[in-house]
């Protein structure tokens, strides 16, 4: 008889990119949706251009409302410092605009631990669950 | 932007709300866990009430509500600022029961105190984005400044466009360096104290009245 071949799945940890296009074409909570989901499911996501401050508040407020004991501890979150000088107008920050939006990198908390961290350079250590 | 056009800009926001103020202002402590938020938060009301706000510890999440005391009345150079003191609970982006654990707690406890935790941590989120006026934004001086909740939060209160000062906390730890906050937040005053031990506590209360008054 013929040996079934068993079919497994690759091993590794998966990473999206998520363009600034992309991001711009969503409204604020499907952004935040996006990101959860993705790290719900143990990937790391990358935004080419993060998150408003709201947001980054809104982010913080929704993965408080989904941790869950031995489940999901929440999300590391890491983007270079933003500096008050490019952050834009009052207008602009009120309407959400961010055009400053910096390269930011989310992860599950218990996949992803952040080695160091200044204004040029993140560097991170991803591992499996 | 210079660092004193920064200041200046954020004195001269802080003057504008002075004057068109009637209600006590309300001031938010915000800060990452075990900062020494109620710590200071009891300071100022033992210091001008009598009374404190709750209890201080040294496991984090202690603070898992926000407090608000009314009316704090500060007395400064013959003139007094009435302001309400919001203590919030630490901002995180994670909370794990098992570091609970570490401090002799029961699983069960660890698991009840890590939920109120993370509700703890988005009723700050909802303060801070609907019902704060002004934030001390208070630091272990003793540990980097530089993490993602710091850089967030202060990038949140910034888009509010309300008045910030920065409280370098635990400046009686041998391990204290307040420059490295003030080089990490230049666009903000930042200043030195001891919550625990009363240390610079009339320049905090300078500072208060001529940011929140």
């Amino acid at each position: 008889m013929a040996k079934a071949t068993e079919k497994t799945e690759p091993s590794g940890v998966r990473i999206d990119l998520i363009s600034g296009d992309r991001l711009d074409r969503l409204a604020s909570m499907e952004k935040i949706r996006l990101i959860l989901d993705g790290v719900h499911e143990g990937n790391i996501v990358i935004l080419e251009r993060g998150l408003s401050p709201d947001e980054e508040s809104k982010l913080i407020e929704v993965t408080m409302s989904e941790i869950s004991p031995d489940e999901f501890n929440g999300i590391e979150i890491e983007s270079y410092p933003r500096t008050r000088t490019d952050s834009g107008s009052l207008l602009d920050r009120l309407m959400g605009r961010t055009n400053e939006g910096k390269l930011t990198v989310i992860g599950p908390a218990n996949q992803i631990e952040t080695l160091h961290k200044d204004e040029q350079l993140i560097s991170a250590l991803v591992t499996q669950r | 932007m210079g660092l004193l056009t920064g200041i200046r800009d954020s004195i001269s926001r802080a003057a504008d709300r002075l004057f068109s103020a009637e209600d006590p202002k309300r001031i938010g402590i915000y800060g990452p866990p075990n900062a020494g938020k109620t710590t200071l938060c009891n300071r100022i009301t033992r210091d001008w009430t009598g009374d404190a706000m709750g209890p201080e510890s040294h496991i984090p999440h202690e603070t898992r509500r926000a407090r608000r005391k009314e009316n704090v009345e500060i007395k400064r150079n013959g003139k007094s600022v009435t302001i309400d003191v919001v203590d919030t609970p630490g901002v995180t982006t994670k909370v794990d029961y098992e570091e609970f654990l570490e401090f002799d707690m029961e699983e069960d406890e660890a698991i009840r105190r890590s939920r109120e935790a993370t509700e703890g941590v988005a009723e700050a989120m909802h303060w801070l984005r609907e019902d704060i006026d002004g934030v001390i934004y208070v630091l272990d001086s003793a540990k980097d400044p530089i993490t993602q909740v710091n850089t967030m939060l202060i990038g949140i209160i910034e888009s509010r466009d309300i008045p910030v000062l920065i409280f370098a906390n635990k400046i009686d730890l041998e391990e204290s360096s307040v420059q490295r906050i003030k080089n990490t937040f230049p666009q903000h005053e930042t200043v030195k104290l001891s919550a625990l031990e009363g240390d610079n506590m009339d320049e905090v209360y300078d500072k208060i009245a001529e940011y929140f008054g």
